[in-house]
C-alpha cells in the first residue's frame, strides 16, 4: 500500500462507497437473525448492534493505531537484513487524524481518515461473522468481550500485515513474490479472520442442545425466517459494492474508473455462486434449499472480495461456481462429520469462501508483476491465516472463556435467549410451542 | 491432542515463513511452502478430531 495518495475525485468517490458499506453489516445481521430460532431473534439483532458498537469503540481506542498505514509508524523485526513490519504504531484514540477539513489537506496526502473509517466498518463486519455461528447459545456479555478482542487485536494485526504495509504486503518488495499479498476488498482480514474466529467460538461453546443425538446424528434445526435471510442477502450485496470499491481504491491504489468492473464482478460472483448452490441442492435433495442458496450468495460475495478489481467477469463466474461447491460441501462436512454446529454457516461462507477468494487473486489476477510469485504470496497469506490466526483467536477466546463463560446456562437455552437475557421476545404475540421448552 | 493440533498449525506457519526468508530459488521455496501448508492441514485435522473426542468424553 505505500504510495497510495488520493485526488479530490478519488476522495469523493471513496466517501460515497463508504456510505454504502454499513449495509453489508445490516445484511449479515438479518441473515444471522433469520437463520436462528424464533426465541432468539431479538437477542441476535441486539447482539449485532452491540458487536458494531463495541467494534467501533475498540477501533477508536487502539484498532486504528495497530492497523496503521503503508509508510506510517510501525514496529519492525529484522530477518536476514530485511525489515519485517509486524504491527502499526500510530497514536491511539484517533489522535492526529484529520477527520474534517478534507479539502484543506495537502495535495497527495495519504487518505488516513478514509482508512480509519473503512477500518471501523470492517472491524464491525468481521465481528458479526462469529455471531451467526454462536447463535442460540452465546451469551451477550461474552459476545461483547470476544468482539473487543477481535476488533482490538486479531483483526488489526492481520489487517496491518495486509493493508498497513506489514510483512505480507512487503513480500513482493522483500522477496520478489509478485506484488506481495494482495487483498483489495478484505477476503482475508475481514472474512477469513471472522470465519476462523467463528470456528473457534463453535468449538468452545459446543453445539446447541438437541442438535446431535447420542450417536452423533445431526438433527435439523431450520432457521425461523427465510424472508429475513434472503432480504439480508440483497441488502448485503449493496454493502459489498461499497466495501469492494472503497477497498480497491484505498488499498490497491485503483482509480474510480475501475468501479464498473468491481460492481459487475461482485454481482456476477454472488449470482453464479447462488445459482450453482441452488442447482447442487436441487440435484442432491430434490428441491433448491433457500438457506444454503443464501449461503452460496454470500459465499460468492466473499470470494469476489479479494480479486474483484483484478479479474475478468468470466473468471469471477468460474470462481463463483467453485465457491458454491466449496460452501455446500463444507457445510455438510462440518455438520455431519465434524459435529460443528454453525447455524449461520459463517465458517463455510466466510472462512472457506474467503480462503478460496484469496487464492483467486494468485490464480487469475491480472497484475503487472504477478505470475507464480503472486500465487506464492497469496499462499503465504493463507498459511498465516490458518497457521497463526486460528490458534491465536482460539487461545484468546479460550482464555476469555475461563474468565467469563461464553455459553449460556441450560435454563437460558431452554427458555430462549430473548427471555433469558433480554426479558422480552421478538414476537410476543406468537404462541410458544411446548416442545421448545421440553427439548 | 488438541494442543498438538494447534502446535502443528503454528509449526506449519513457521515452516512457510522460513521457506520464504531462507530459500532464494523458486522451486525449493514452493516445495517447502507446500510442505508447510501440508503440516497445517494435519494440524487442522487433529484439532477438529480432538474436539470430537473431547465432546464424547464429556458425554460419557
Amino acid at each position: 500500500m505505500p504510495g497510495v495518495h488520493f485526488s479530490e475525485i478519488q476522495t469523493a468517490a471513496c466517501i460515497f462507497f463508504l456510505l454504502l458499506a454499513p449495509l453489508a453489516g445490516a445484511g449479515l445481521a438479518l441473515i444471522n437473525a433469520g437463520l436462528g430460532r424464533t426465541r432468539n431473534a431479538a437477542h441476535s439483532m441486539m447482539a449485532a448492534l452491540c458487536v458494531i458498537s463495541v467494534a467501533a469503540c475498540v477501533w477508536f481506542i487502539c484498532g486504528r493505531a495497530f492497523l496503521g498505514y503503508g509508510g506510517g509508524l510501525a514496529h519492525f523485526v529484522t530477518v536476514g537484513h530485511k525489515p519485517w513490519d509486524w504491527l502499526g504504531a500510530e497514536p491511539w484514540f484517533f489522535r492526529g487524524l484529520p477527520l474534517s477539513g478534507v479539502a484543506k489537506l495537502p495535495q497527495n496526502a495519504p487518505p488516513l481518515f478514509l482508512i480509519a473509517w473503512f477500518g471501523i466498518l470492517a472491524a464491525g463486519l468481521a465481528g458479526l461473522i462469529p455471531l451467526g455461528s454462536g447463535a442460540d447459545r452465546w451469551r451477550l456479555a461474552a459476545v461483547c468481550a470476544s468482539t473487543a478482542l477481535l476488533a482490538g487485536i486479531t483483526f488489526p494485526l492481520f489487517a496491518h500485515w495486509t493493508w498497513g504495509g506489514g510483512f505480507l504486503a512487503q513480500l513482493g518488495m522483500n522477496y520478489g513474490l509478485g506484488r506481495g499479498y494482495l487483498d483489495a476488498g478484505g477476503a482475508g482480514p475481514i472474512h477469513v479472520v471472522g470465519g476462523l474466529t467463528a470456528l473457534a467460538i463453535t468449538w468452545i461453546v459446543g453445539p446447541r442442545r438437541g442438535k446431535y443425538t447420542s450417536d452423533g446424528m445431526p438433527m435439523a434445526i431450520p432457521g425461523h425466517n427465510a424472508v429475513l435471510v434472503l432480504f439480508g442477502c440483497m441488502v448485503a450485496f449493496v454493502g459489498w459494492l461499497g466495501l469492494n470499491s472503497a477497498g480497491a481504491m484505498l488499498f490497491a491504489g485503483l482509480d474510480p474508473d475501475r468501479t464498473p468492473l468491481i460492481a459487475v464482478n461482485t454481482l456476477l460472483g454472488a449470482s453464479s455462486a447462488a445459482l450453482a448452490t441452488a442447482v447442487i441442492t436441487r440435484l442432491r435433495f430434490g428441491k433448491p434449499d433457500a438457506s444454503l442458496t443464501a449461503n452460496g450468495w454470500v459465499g460468492g460475495l466473499v470470494a469476489s472480495s479479494a480479486a474483484c478489481a483484478f479479474i475478468t467477469p468470466a473468471e469471477v463466474v468460474i470462481a463463483g461456481l467453485v465457491t458454491a461447491a466449496l460452501v455446500t460441501y463444507s457445510v455438510e462436512l462440518l455438520d455431519l462429520r465434524l459435529e460443528v454446529d454453525d447455524p449461520g454457516g459463517g465458517i463455510s461462507v466466510h472462512a472457506v469462501g474467503g480462503i478460496w477468494g484469496v487464492l483467486v487473486v494468485g490464480l487469475f489476477g491480472r497484475l503487472e508483476a504477478g505470475g507464480a510469485g503472486q500465487l506464492l504470496a497469496q499462499a503465504v497469506g493463507i498459511a498465516t491465516l490458518v497457521g497463526f490466526v486460528l490458534p491465536f483467536t482460539y487461545a484468546l477466546n479460550l482464555l476469555l472463556n475461563r474468565i467469563m463463560p461464553q455459553r449460556v446456562a441450560v435454563e437460558g437455552e431452554h427458555q430462549g435467549m430473548d427471555l433469558y437475557e433480554l426479558g422480552a421476545g421478538a414476537y410476543p404475540e406468537f404462541v410458544t410451542h411446548t416442545d421448545e421448552f421440553m427439548r | 491432542m488438541k494442543v498438538a493440533g494447534f502446535l502443528l498449525l503454528l509449526a506449519g506457519w513457521v515452516l512457510v515463513l522460513a521457506a520464504i526468508a531462507l530459500l532464494g530459488a523458486a522451486g525449493p521455496r514452493a516445495a517447502f511452502l507446500l510442505a508447510g501448508l501440508g503440516v497445517e492441514l494435519l494440524g487442522l485435522v487433529l484439532a477438529a478430531r480432538s474436539h470430537l473426542t473431547a465432546k464424547k468424553e464429556d458425554e460419557a
